[in-house]
């Protein structure tokens, strides 16, 4: 567990990489493994609102400096993908990244990958960079459905309208009174990432504020299929 | 509540997300060695309150977390302009002027 890798397989400037997974004898609790019961998994009237959890992702920031081509091109060969421009999300496969500021993204990928990705990425890159696992202090929410929309409206002053929002589009703002990294994935669905020690509050936000529309965890068939992809059980439609 | 232009997000953004940070283009004396004590003192604690055109450091606080400088009426809070950190403001008041002035002699 938490073992340090062979740092001499990173090579030039050497960093101790660990990997933050627990062995089994320790089991990973994400920040919101106890709210399993403040999310329905049935509701009698249709679902406006969907929400759950995506625990135990592998968060990775990546910062170094947009305009230089050597970064660029290392950031695309460790990842397969390029930066994303001022406030958008590329994705590639099971990996996204997330533009956060002009010498800072987010990259998000499965939880078992984290430690991979932090050496293949200090593989590629030179010179001035950072690359820092935060998958401890940060996790993934998703809220879906056709009154999501109307949730985050309440939720933030950011301009959600399609026109200012399109899919793909990423902003970090307000949220209730703590902050979150908005993403929008689909016409009626939002990843959002919050802060481990505000994701029980933005959580108990969220259900409360979903209430009215009707509130369902993530619906059973895409549960399942998500559990059969990462391995993993998601919090919010345990029963 | 008003709309504040982050020069880093290159959008308009609530006021919420922002805090202010104080006076901007405070210059650090360039040997503190050779400083009076009243240069220095100058320095670390003595700032503008101007009635009118005031140039400030925000930051972005909730959002790209950048620092940027926004020139802002301080009777009115009229914000002219935002520009980032190294910039120069493009609307300057005549003490600005002045100043400038002073320092060159």
């Amino acid at each position: 567990m938490s073992d340090v890798i062979d740092i001499d397989a990173i090579g030039e400037g050497q960093v101790a990489v660990m990997d933050q997974l627990p062995s089994g004898e320790i089991p990973a609790e994400s920040p919101l493994h106890h709210l399993d019961s403040t999310v329905p998994t049935f509701t009698s009237k249709p679902a406006g609102v969907r929400l759950w959890e995506e625990a135990l992702k592998g968060h990775l920031v990546l910062r170094g400096n947009a305009e230089d081509p050597t970064f660029q091109r290392g950031v695309e060969a460790a990842l397969g993908m390029a930066l994303p421009e001022r406030l958008r999300s590329v994705q590639q496969g099971p990996l996204s990244l997330r533009w956060i500021a002009p010498d800072e993204w987010l990259l998000v990928c499965p939880g078992d990958q984290a430690a991979a990705l932090e050496i293949r990425l200090r593989r590629h890159l030179s010179g001035h960079f950072a690359v820092v696992n935060v998958s401890g202090g940060q996790t993934l929410i998703h809220l879906a459905g056709p009154d999501a929309a109307m949730v985050l409206k309440k939720s933030c002053p950011y301009d959600l309208h399609e026109h200012n929002f399109p899919i793909g589009k990423v902003v970090t703002t307000v949220l209730a009174k703590t902050q979150a990294t908005l993403c929008k994935i689909a016409a009626d669905q939002w990843e959002l990432v919050v802060r481990r020690s505000f994701a029980d509050y933005a959580w108990r936000w969220l259900v409360d504020a979903s209430a009215e529309y009707g509130l369902i965890g993530d619906t059973p068939a895409t549960a399942a299929q998500r559990r059969a992809s990462t391995g993993r059980h998601p919090v919010s439609s345990e029963t | 509540m008003f709309y504040i232009h982050c020069p880093y997000c290159c959008e308009y953004r609530e006021e919420e997300e922002f805090h202010a940070k104080g006076q901007a283009h405070i210059a650090r004396p360039a040997d503190p060695d050779q400083c009076s004590d009243e240069e220095w003192g100058t320095y670390l604690y003595f700032r503008k309150n101007p009635r009118g055109l005031h140039h400030e450091i925000w930051v972005h606080a909730i959002g790209c977390r950048k620092f940027f400088n926004v020139t802002r009426d301080t009777q009115t809070y009229e914000i002219k302009e935002t520009y980032k950190m190294g910039e120069q403001p493009k609307v300057t008041s005549v003490s600005d002027t002045l100043e400038t002035e002073e320092a060159a002699q």
